[in-house]
């Protein structure tokens, strides 16, 4: 492991140890927190238990549901506005203030208008992931080297097969970047949206246990969040990392 | 011919709006003209302007909170190299987990009222003006920084003389992605376990399914934090 590695280990340990001596020395007291030993043990138990099984699977598989709807549309809505410069530019602004609208202020109107279901968490999720798609397909796009397109057109390749086979592969490190922010905005878009209002989900129980001051619940839950969508985006992080590399060669 | 586009765009999204309230009905969407008068009858509504001060007031807090921890902390460890390669995967992954679930350990902590909101609303935001801000020092080219070792200039003086002002184009570019995620904060924390602010007021209008008050204060915020991000990408694009 590298120096700034095993430094990181170290802080991260010492600030779990300090927060797991605090909770055992009565500091912080065990209404406001439980010690990590205890959240680790409570969500192995809880894990164990399958109380919260079809909580996790409905989450995940709404995530999955916001990210890959957020692929294709990004990536279709990417590639068409990269032809029609035009309707690019009257959308510009709309992408450079897209993300500084607080998206969950559009849930409420979407429960009313989707109903208090599954749709509207993965619609938050969708609506989140999208645009970081479609812009870093855009961005991939724009550096297509002359001389690829160049080729394609010697080869009589239509704009589809153009798209499909020379500018989208080419664009696919860029696309990976949308793919990896699609995912984090995802999560939080779907597990912010159980939380504020919903009736299933990993957010769901964390804000019925909160509302309930369950600790030995809401924090191993929380941890759960933390562990599952930290070691997805360093794997990501990882891949792209790899890919990066290779293309480099 | 700059603003041609910006115009045609609200007016393109003015159309949307107007044909999918055609397409579903009053019973889902209000209009842009019905909404556009129950915003004005709420901005002149003296009960209305409390709740607005009540978020301003977390917000511009939590916002200088957010600030002053995110520039000290990307200063310091842009320019600390060690430090920095430490901190960026936590501070990245701080910024990928969905926050939201942390507020109930910040009602916990803080309890309920004003400073739980700020302090959501300044996690929210810390996070993205520090990385940018360590980025922005990074890059900076090292002649300035060994111009400021030469002058014998102290920690402070080179970052207040050099690092701010070398990074200033970037800088702007962290502030703006934290203005608006500090926003987001303070709004996610008024809508639980809050009593006053425009998030509460929402809440409040979902549960009672008020629709032209859920679209009203939605298109407060949307003009509020598109108008200040426009002029924020101004500034940018005029210093860079």
């Amino acid at each position: 492991m590298s120096l700034p590695g095993l430094i990181r280990a170290g802080v991260i340990v010492f600030l779990v140890g300090m927060l797991e001596l605090l909770c055992r020395t009565g500091v912080i007291p065990s209404i406001t927190a439980i010690p990590p030993s205890a959240m680790a043990e409570a969500l192995f138990g809880i894990l164990a238990s399958g109380k919260f099984t079809q909580d996790i699977t409905v989450t995940l598989r709404n995530v999955s549901i916001a990210i890959a709807c957020a692929m294709v549309a990004g990536i279709a809505l990417g590639t068409a506005l990269q032809s029609l410069p035009a309707v690019r530019r009257i959308f510009d602004p709309l992408f450079a203030t897209y993300y500084a609208v607080p998206m969950y202020a559009f849930y409420p109107l979407l429960i009313v208008v989707l109903g208090l279901g599954d749709l509207p968490q993965i619609a938050i999720g969708f609506l989140l992931a999208v645009v970081a798609v479609l812009l870093n397909t855009l961005n991939g796009l724009d550096r297509v080297p002359r001389v690829l397109l160049k080729t394609a057109q010697v080869h009589r390749l239509g704009p589809v097969r153009t798209a499909l086979k020379v500018r989208l592969p080419f664009a696919a490190p860029y696309i990976f970047t949308g793919f990896k922010l699609a995912v984090a905005y995802s999560f939080i878009g779907v597990i912010g949206a159980e939380f504020i209002t919903s009736n299933r989900g990993i957010g769901y129980e964390i804000a019925f246990a909160y509302n309930n001051f369950d600790n030995r619940v809401m924090y191993p839950m929380i941890l759960l969040v933390l562990v599952v969508v930290i070691s997805v985006n360093m794997s990501l992080h990882h891949w792209e990392k790899r890919l990066l590399e290779r293309r480099r060669r | 011919m700059r603003w041609r586009d910006p115009v045609l765009l609200i007016v393109l999204l003015l159309a949307a709006w107007q044909l999918l309230y055609l397409a579903v009905g009053d019973v889902a969407l209000s209009s842009p003209a019905r909404t556009f008068r129950v915003v004005t009858a709420m901005l002149g509504d003296p009960r209305f302007l409390p709740h607005v001060q009540e978020t301003l007031l977390a917000f511009v807090q939590g916002f200088a909170i957010a600030l002053a921890i995110g520039l000290l902390l990307g200063l310091t460890l842009g320019a600390n190299r060690l430090s920095g390669e430490v901190a960026e995967p936590i501070l990245v992954a701080l910024y990928s987990i969905p926050k939201v679930t942390l507020y109930p350990v910040i009602l916990l902590v803080f309890g309920i009222g004003m400073p739980a909101k700020v302090a959501f609303g300044a996690i929210h935001g810390i996070v993205p003006i520090s990385l940018f801000v360590m980025n922005a020092v990074r890059n900076i080219s090292p002649v300035y920084l060994r111009t400021a070792r030469v002058l014998r200039l102290s920690p402070v003086e080179t970052a207040w003389k050099i690092l701010l002002r070398a990074a200033l184009p970037e800088i702007v570019t962290g502030i703006r992605v934290g203005f608006s995620l500090t926003l987001i904060g303070t709004i996610l924390g008024e809508m639980f376990g809050a009593q006053r602010g425009l998030g509460f007021l929402l809440m409040q209008a979902m549960s009672l399914h008020e629709m032209e008050r859920i679209m009203s204060l939605t298109l407060l915020l949307v003009v509020f934090a598109s108008s200040v991000n426009a002029g924020l990408l101004a500034l940018e694009r005029r210093l860079a």
